[in-house]
């Protein structure tokens, strides 16, 4: 039980890295990468988001969709559930925890429409995972892809620096830098967990 | 004309993913084969058509606070659709594709012309700029999935064309492909994650640079345009005095 939650942490975090490895969330990954901070926003909100989604929309899977033999409708369930929940979020931060939602800011409206959220809802039913399994998938893709964004940010603070072509300027080159950042990931793939 | 002016807009100077830097996650993940580049493309293409002209028709008729949402469930209806179609007629792409089709739901390709073309253009001109977004977005996933897969692996066409038995398309992915060298030869780094990174990067870096080279030859030419009518501005005054 522990080893096979601890492998799915790891798995999440490392092996199978949300961005590097299985390219969700690469949207809010390129577009709020400029800074360290924004990029550590960011994370910490969809960290929170897919905590909660993983949780919420397991709970609809299994006590409400499959009961009633609605599975087909999972994809439109799962995004009503996550917009919902993004804007329920938004709201009771904004009531109770001003300093977090003054820090998370424009972002946490953004993360309805991060892939990583509803791709993380989907493999959960996907890989069958029970209620446990799902919460920590959820949480650790989202430590994983904050890994990814802040690492990556810093690596962008340093590009301004750098010199390459002119028409690589902007896009092109943190696509460069990221794949090498993906490479580097790649050194996790062979790892064996027990 | 106008369908003209469009299908350039879609698929070069407004190109959803080159230009609009739009919906890449899928761009990256699945452009390994030319069968799940070209299945993917056609599936957003037809998934974005069908939502462009939904939110054409009722866009005077939703509030403008509640619209996203209602954009979502449009959209993930039209999702749900293709991939239970898919999952029916094509199981080999949707086995492919995997989580990648319901993920269409958040391509912000959809979301971003629904709210940025569809809400104050005709049901027909949204058609229209679905069909020609869709064909931009298919373009340039065809473009990754050949570099891909002829870089990687030393194929073409792979899943989509066999020709053990004379030239054909194979529909169910089973397509060998045309081996142009031995797969050993091949940078196999870019059938990796790293691969799609790369080579969009690059791609872009490409489209960077015909764009770039494009204005300031546009440039040049109204520079030249311009100081000729100074010029001849010029004369005339001089005749006049």
């Amino acid at each position: 039980m522990l080893t096979n939650i601890i492998s799915i942490a790891l798995g999440a975090i490392l092996i199978n890295n949300f961005i590097f490895s299985q390219f969700l969330g690469i949207c809010p990954f390129l577009g709020c990468s400029s800074k360290v901070d924004t990029a550590t926003g960011m994370g910490i909100a969809v960290v929170f988001v897919m905590g909660l989604a993983s949780a919420i929309c397991w709970v609809v899977d299994n006590y409400l969709l499959v009961p009633l033999g609605l599975e087909f409708l999972e994809t439109l369930a799962f995004i009503l559930v996550i917009a919902s929940l993004v804007q329920f979020v938004e709201m009771f931060l904004k009531k109770s925890v001003p300093s977090l939602y003054a820090a998370l800011g424009i972002y946490l409206p953004l993360i309805t429409t991060n892939c990583a959220v509803l791709g993380v809802v989907l493999l959960n039913v996907q890989n069958t995972y029970n209620f446990l399994e799902s919460v920590v998938y959820g949480i650790t893709g989202g430590l994983g892809f904050m890994l990814a964004i802040v690492l990556f940010a810093s690596v962008r603070e340093r590009i301004r620096f750098a010199e390459y072509p002119e028409c690589f300027e902007g896009f092109p080159i943190c696509l460069v830098s990221a794949g090498l950042l993906a490479l580097a990931f790649m050194g996790f793939s062979g790892m064996q967990i027990f | 004309m106008n369908f003209k002016r469009q299908l350039k807009e879609g698929v070069i100077t407004n190109n959803p993913i080159l230009v609009q830097q739009l919906g890449m996650c899928a761009t990256m993940a699945i452009t390994t084969t030319l069968f799940n580049g070209v299945g993917m493309g056609l599936s957003v293409l037809i998934i974005l058509t069908c939502c462009n002209v939904v939110v054409s028709a009722i866009r005077k008729i939703i509030p403008g606070e509640i619209r996203l949402a209602i954009f979502v469930v449009v959209i993930a209806g039209f999702v749900t659709i293709v991939d239970l179609l898919l999952q029916a007629f094509i199981p080999a792409l949707s086995d492919a594709l995997g989580v990648f089709i319901p993920l269409i739901v958040v391509n912000c390709i959809i979301i971003g012309r629904a709210e940025a073309f569809c809400q104050k253009s005709s049901v027909g001109a949204s058609f229209v700029d679905g069909i020609t977004q869709g064909l931009g977005y298919t373009c340039v996933l065809v473009v990754m999935c050949v570099v891909r897969e002829l870089l990687g692996s030393g194929r073409f066409g792979g899943g989509l064309i066999d020709i053990a038995r004379g030239f054909r398309f194979t529909l169910d992915g089973t397509g060998a492909g045309i081996q142009l060298f031995p797969e050993d030869y091949g940078a196999s780094i870019l059938n990796l994650p790293v691969g799609g990174f790369l080579t969009l990067g690059f791609l872009f870096g490409a489209m960077q640079f015909a764009l770039r080279r494009s204005a300031k030859k546009k440039e040049l030419a109204e520079k030249a345009a311009a100081e000729k009518a100074a010029q001849a501005d010029a004369e005339k005054e001089e005749v006049v005095c």
